[in-house]
């Protein structure tokens, strides 16, 4: 083995609709070793204490974005965050702050993934282009323009970490304004208008108050919080160029 | 029960389910589509592929290479007709996926750059960093939204599929959130739902990995192909199995012993170049470069660490930038479960079961055998691996064959109706039932995760990188024994919201089924070729009894059937499968016999 086997105990936030009215905290002691990931502790209750606990896991290295939950009252990814950070003493786990909670560590997904589709997060091509004349040159450069906007998970942890989110769930979030801007800074897009609806809507950039803590957890360095204060910057110049040049202007 | 009517379903929405998606919409928009799956499309393993997407891209590669690399790399166990069809649609599938706005790597002038790969002659391997399945995954999820036809199923767990007149004509389905089931009408019925890697114990899949459409399939009566071929890849993750991309390798990376030395040099792949040639070193193909590392541990060459023996993947020589622009998540995943820094530290690996390389019979159109029933991806058996698949290979595999499963289905829905409504959901109650009796019942004894624990562990004492008929026969007989145990579960939970134990038990089934469809695979093939190896008086490649698939067939309860079938040869003979000075030594002879019938 590893090294020597610890307990640690774990709380975790049930929450079952069949059969609780409430949410209640259950705990678990859970052997451990230096390198077990707080989603591995949850698997050994699921495992061996108590097969009803529900949690969403899947790739285990902080690609998929499926397990995201507050541990210790943070949102993290279970998967790349340790028991032994948390020994000695007591360990909390609850869903995810601010979505609706279905059971126990699991969230509704179905709203974000909504408004991540109301976005319009593909290639509107500036320049249409066929097969055969191959692939849109794009330098490394421009490329870097986009990139680091192109790496969100949809893990969701912006969001749990975002206090506009939590008192106006109908807030576009930093999440989607970064994907929103992925496909707005990419030289081979042209759909930029198409996309500053959503942004200029009273649920867009100006519910954010800056608070920035969705960079904070955000596992992917994505920075949301850059993306929508630029977006904040767009909106204001988008607000006044309408009185200028009427969008339909031309037609 | 809740009957949707779709035109075309699609279980498995990753690279492969999105593409035929996508290809059916675009084929004919007026389809309806149902995309099926157990998780949100972005989650999908897809997700997890790291190295890159191969395609034939440079002035001084070809297609012929591409073919020759990749039928070789199989131990002439390809479908070399599917293979060629493969090779010359791969560069414009890849180019598909950059209008679409995938954001491949580029090389200064604002081409897509090209990395080089295991086994693969030319560099042509089509990266977005180290994260080419999450770009390639997210870009078709993104896309997809675009197409008002498909209609998506997230979270609903597939059960049964629905087979009526001789044809596939839906599938049942679980809506995970509520527990209820949803007949889902189709005239054409697309498997994607990768691969089986979860049958074995240390792996570099996620837990969804589990081979529900093998299974599915397999139990109406289409045969699993190949399925003895399980990859091993030789750099993962002591403990948890996870990957480090060959990619590692692709850009220079060492493997090193105990003593520092490359050792790859011993076992037929040298010379040791400082900078690996392609198809050398540790540029070889996965199968061999395992295989080196079980005979390294055998000479007490490996190192000894916390979670066994293992080797050192030696990236220092690279340099930090290099690192953080062509390796960053390597690096983050090195750093944040290991406390390895790359830059300053070499990384210790050691083989994990990656890949299927079998699956659900296809013929190149991608179709079974059943009527209306179509696989593509990990699942399926296309033809193109043989018995060891080449790195970025199966990246470009999910969407030039995703494409061709998407028209296909397309167009035999449009050219058939639905037999008899009724007939589906009755046989829809029936599955229902089924399913629901997993769960339903009580005063079983047997805990879920112990069988699945010991089967995996099994799995990997009769099926690992070298295999003996004695531990093949024992695992035969476990699978056996837990096969029966399964039906004595004890499941804690009866509830119907998000009653995620249940679907464990019910994937733990596809599991121990696909498991036996390997095992016994294994156990009749009395040779050794690719990664498929014996010590037990069947070491060498027997091309007169076994140039042939396996094919296994469900019987029920007692073990699959497996029948032989012949392997589709078109220009190249089966030859010398080898890599490094040695393999160009080869290379060169087969040209010298093959040029006077030539000249």
């Amino acid at each position: 083995m590893a090294d020597a086997e610890k307990i640690m105990e774990i709380e975790v936030l049930r929450y079952r609709p069949e059969q609780e009215q409430e949410p209640v905290l259950q705990t678990y002691k859970v052997p451990f070793t230096d390198d077990t990931s707080v989603l591995q502790g949850l698997q050994y209750i699921k495992d061996y204490l108590d097969g009803t606990l529900s949690f969403r896991w899947s790739c285990r290295m902080a690609i998929c974005g499926s397990c995201g939950m507050m541990i210790d009252g943070k949102p993290k990814l279970s998967c790349k965050t340790f028991l032994r950070d948390y020994y000695p003493g007591k360990l909390r786990v609850e869903a995810l702050a601010h979505f609706p909670v279905e059971r126990d560590l699991m969230v509704t997904i179905k709203d974000y993934v909504k408004r991540l589709e109301g976005i319009k997060p593909y290639l509107i091509p500036k320049q249409a282009r066929t097969l055969d004349e191959g692939e849109y040159l794009q330098t490394p450069q421009q490329r870097d323009r986009y990139m680091q906007f192109s790496a969100c998970i949809n893990c969701m942890l912006c969001y749990a970490a975002c206090p506009q989110y939590g008192v106006n769930p109908k807030f576009i979030g930093s999440g989607h304004m970064a994907l929103l801007h992925r496909y707005n800074a990419d030289s081979r897009d042209g759909g930029s208008d198409e996309r500053m609806g959503p942004v200029n809507e009273e649920d867009g950039v100006w519910g954010c108050t800056a608070i920035g803590y969705c960079s904070v957890v955000c596992p992917k360095q994505v920075d949301p919080a850059h993306a929508i204060n630029m977006y904040k910057a767009k909106s204001s110049l988008n607000y006044f160029t309408r009185f200028v040049a009427p969008k339909d202007a031309d037609k | 029960m809740e009957v949707y009517k779709a035109d075309v379903a699609i279980v498995g929405a990753g690279g492969a389910g999105l593409r035929a998606a996508i290809a059916v919409a675009e084929t004919d928009p007026t389809l309806k589509i149902a995309l099926v799956s157990k998780v949100y499309p972005m989650r999908s393993h897809t997700v997890a592929a790291e190295g890159g997407a191969a395609a034939v891209t440079r002035s001084d590669d070809s297609l012929d290479y591409h073919f020759d690399d990749t039928v070789h790399g199989g131990d002439w166990l390809c479908e070399q007709d599917v293979v060629e069809y493969f090779v010359a649609h791969a560069h414009e599938e890849l180019v598909q996926m950059e209008h679409w706005g995938c954001p491949w790597s580029r090389t200064q002038d604002g081409h897509a750059n090209v990395r080089a790969f295991g086994g693969m002659k030319i560099e042509r391997t089509w990266f977005a960093a180290d994260k080419t399945g999450f770009h390639m995954l997210h870009t078709l999820f993104q896309t997809s939204i675009k197409y008002p036809s498909i209609k998506r199923f997230d979270e609903y767990f597939c059960s049964d599929l629905m087979v009526e007149d001789g044809r596939c004509q839906g599938v049942l389905a679980i809506q995970i959130a509520t527990g209820e089931f949803t007949l889902i009408q189709a005239k054409a019925v697309i498997i994607a739902t990768g691969g089986a890697g979860r049958v074995f114990r240390e792996n570099t899949n996620g837990g969804i990995v589990t081979g529900d459409g093998m299974a599915l399939a397999y139990r109406h009566g289409v045969p699993l192909r190949d399925m003895e071929f399980m990859q091993y890849h030789p750099t993962c993750m002591p403990g948890t199995g996870l990957l480090f991309t060959e990619a590692c390798r692709g850009e220079g990376g060492f493997l090193l012993n105990k003593d520092g030395y490359r050792y790859l040099q011993d076992y037929g792949l040298g010379p040791p170049d400082p900078s690996p040639r392609n198809k050398a070193m540790e540029l070889g193909p996965r199968d061999r470069l395992s295989q080196a590392f079980w005979h390294e541990k055998k000479r007490g060459r490996t190192i000894e660490g916390p979670h066994g023996a293992v080797v050192n993947l030696d990236l220092r020589h690279l340099g930090a930038a290099k690192l953080h622009e062509r390796l960053p998540l390597i690096c983050e995943l090195a750093e944040e479960f290991l406390g390895v820094d790359p830059v300053h530290t070499p990384i210790p690996v050691l083989p994990a079961v990656h890949y299927t390389m079998g699956g659900i019979l296809a013929d190149g159109k991608t179709a079974s055998p059943l009527l209306g029933l179509y696989s593509v991806g990990e699942c399926s058996s296309v033809g193109i691996h043989g018995a060891n698949r080449l790195g970025s290979n199966s990246l470009t595999e999910l969407i030039v064959f995703g494409k061709v499963a998407g028209v296909e289905a397309a167009n035999f829905a449009k050219s058939v109706a639905i037999s008899n409504p009724a007939a589906l959901e009755k046989q829809a109650e029936a599955a229902r039932s089924r399913a629901l009796g997993v769960v339903t019942k009580s005063g079983g004894t047997e805990r879920l995760a112990v069988l699945r624990t010991e089967m995996a562990q099994s799995m990997e004492d009769g099926c690992g990188i070298y295999r003996l008929q004695a531990d093949m026969q024992a695992t035969c007989d476990q699978l056996r024994e837990l096969r029966e145990r399964y039906k004595n579960l004890k499941i804690d939970d009866h509830s119907k919201v998000y009653n995620t134990e249940w679907l464990l038990a019910i994937e733990l089934g596809y599991l121990l089924e696909v498991g036996e469809a390997i095992v016994y695979s294994a156990l009749n093939r009395k040779e050794s070729r690719g990664s498929h190896q014996r010590l037990d008086g069947f070491e060498q490649r027997d091309d007169v009894n076994f140039l042939k698939h396996s094919l296994a067939y469900y019987t029920g309860e007692s073990a699959p059937r497996i029948e032989l079938q012949d392997v589709k040869i078109t220009r190249s003979k089966p030859g010398t499968r080898a890599y490094g000075a040695a393999g160009e030594k080869a290379a060169a002879e087969e040209r010298e016999r093959e040029e006077p019938r030539n000249g």
